[in-house]
């Protein structure tokens, strides 16, 4: 089998694609990774601070029903296969984004799939936060928006940056993933040319680079979480 | 002054505090002491609403705290700051900025904030610390930290829960020491929680005794070292049993505090006997030597007539910081 996949003929044609399409296809992985993380930050960030800080014994107590609603909320959507999630959004996508196909419209699934994620990552990052400090800032008169602000997002930031190492390379993989749906990137050049036109080669390679990207990610992510943590001086 | 007037907690079924009634006059370093789960740190909580009493109400200068809405309770307590076991300051801040987190809550400008903890991280030692994170600092140091930036927004009343506990016995002294310091030159009310009758006997001058819940004896301190009435401050104040031993005949018993200075390197009882010949009995004694400083009390039985007691005392007192008193008959 290998014989075929690595024959000169082959390796030259899969050297062709390389050059032609695989600069283009990583630069879109990234950009669909970054952006979409940001994204999933943005709204799943808050969310995080409400699920942390808003039950009974919480900061910021919300009405139980209310809690619960968006406990609930964020569980169904992490329970849906992001195959299916991605379909399933196509309406919403045309609807902001004009169309569902193509390497931005995959940024709309992407971040509908993962802000619930990103925003049980963030939860848990605000949980690790020692209650005593709470209790401290309390006792020196902060309200439980300072309370927020000035201690839970500031104290939980290395362990965020953990987390958020974790979203990105979850969302890497899922952006290869939206292929199946008209995204493009890495994820589409392993699908169109190694899934429908066999060439395993060229899959290898989009293979490769997903896990160099990864690497990166979590290197990158491994070192600011280091830096940033203040208790390791 | 704060008064704490029929106070009750209960956690579910479990009452943590039974009727307490205390009254903490203005410049006191007013000391409750307790086992753990006597309901020390639960009273202390109390003082600034961190915990709600279930029944009773805590007056501060007049002003009944359960009345008042959260607003007003966050203004109380920047006059009634809190200084922990565990130090707990912001771990990604600076010294220098966990001082300046107070301020910061009440707006006050950076800089000016900065000025501010910078005068108070000179008051208590640490000028030189302002740009290290905590994780850099000793426990004690930590403290000190904790201190000034309990001390930033100029409070009436600073509670210490547990404050020395995690530290070693050399630090402890100079923690309380500081506070000391702050009750005298800042004219800052004191009220120590701890569980350590060395604290007690180092610092206040007042001292309630909790246990289970309930205030068994409060007091002077020096009332209640020389003459503890009730079984719980009995055993804080002879923790060795030694108020079991009887007394002979004629006994008279005095107790001799060290607190750290040197006068441990005098042979006392040696000379107690040649230079005033007196015959002492040693009762109960504990010494702790840490770095070279000695900390602890003794008990001495010694028979004969008050005038032989008093000689004892005088000599005692002549020789310099150590502290002499009396244990009444009474007490065992």
């Amino acid at each position: 089998m290998f014989n075929n996949v690595f024959s000169p003929e082959k390796i030259a044609e899969a050297l062709d694609i390389f050059v032609t399409e695989f600069p283009l296809a990583t630069w879109e992985t990234f950009y669909v990774t970054f952006v979409a993380t940001l994204f999933a930050v943005v709204i799943g960030l808050p969310i995080g601070v409400i699920l942390a800080t808003g039950d009974k014994k919480g900061v910021l107590p919300l009405p139980g029903w209310l809690y619960r609603v968006i406990n609930i909320i964020i569980n169904l959507l992490r329970s849906v296969p992001f195959l299916i999630l991605m379909i399933l959004v196509v309406p919403f996508t045309r609807l902001i984004v004009g169309t569902s196909i193509g390497t931005v419209a995959s940024i709309v699934p992407l971040v509908i799939a993962s802000f619930p994620f990103v925003a049980r990552l963030c939860e848990s990052s605000f949980r690790e936060v020692n209650h005593d400090l709470i209790e401290t800032a309390e006792s020196m008169g902060s309200s439980p928006f300072q309370i927020i602000i000035k201690v839970l997002v500031p104290e939980s930031v290395p362990s965020l940056i953990s987390n958020m190492t974790i979203a990105i390379t979850t969302i890497l993989g899922y952006s290869a993933m939206s292929a199946a749906i008209g995204g493009g990137g890495l994820g589409k050049i392993a699908i169109n040319y190694g899934y429908y036109r066999y060439k395993t080669l060229v899959m290898f390679i989009a293979v490769i680079f997903l896990i160099l990207l990864v690497q990166l990610f979590q290197t990158i992510g491994d070192k600011l979480a280091k830096k940033a943590d203040k208790r390791l001086l | 002054m704060i008064e704490i007037r029929n106070l009750s907690k209960t956690f579910d079924s479990v009452e943590a505090l039974k009727n307490v009634s205390i009254t903490i006059e203005d410049g006191d370093i007013f000391g409750i002491i307790g086992m753990s789960g006597a309901g020390k740190s639960t009273l202390v909580r109390t003082i600034n609403m961190l915990e709600k009493p279930t029944d009773g109400t805590v007056l501060i200068d007049g002003v009944d705290l359960s009345l008042l809405s959260k607003k007003e309770l966050r203004e109380v307590r920047r006059n009634v700051t809190m200084i922990f076991q565990h130090f707990n300051l912001l771990q990604q801040r600076t010294c220098l900025k966990n001082v300046c987190f107070p301020l910061e809550l009440i707006g006050v400008k950076k800089d000016e904030a900065e000025k501010k903890a910078m005068e108070l991280l000179t008051l208590v030692g640490l000028p030189d610390k302002a740009d290290s994170y905590p994780s850099q600092l000793s426990g004690g140091q930590q403290q000190r930290v904790a201190i000034a930036r309990a001390l930033a927004t100029n409070p009436k009343v600073l509670l210490c829960d547990e404050a020395t506990s995690a530290l070693d016995p050399k630090t402890t002294a100079q923690i309380l020491e500081l506070i000391r310091k702050i009750n005298k030159e800042l004219n800052i009310t004191v009220v120590v929680i701890t569980h350590q009758m060395s604290v007690v006997e180092d610092v206040c001058n007042k001292v309630a005794i909790l246990d289970q819940g309930e205030v068994k004896e409060q007091g002077l301190v020096t009332d209640i070292f020389s003459s503890p009435k009730s079984a719980a401050a009995k055993r804080l104040v002879f923790p060795d049993g030694a108020s079991s031993i009887e007394r002979g005949e004629n006994e008279h018993r005095i107790r001799l505090i060290f607190n750290g200075s040197d006068t441990t390197n005098t042979p006392m009882i040696a000379k107690l006997a040649m230079e005033c010949g007196i015959a002492a009995n040693i009762i109960a004694a504990n010494t702790k030597v840490i770095e070279g400083d000695t900390y602890g009390y003794m008990v001495l039985g010694i028979t004969g007539t008050h005038e032989t007691l008093g000689r004892a005392v005088d000599f005692i007192k002549s020789t310099g910081k150590i502290e002499v008193m009396e244990v009444p008959d009474d007490v065992q």
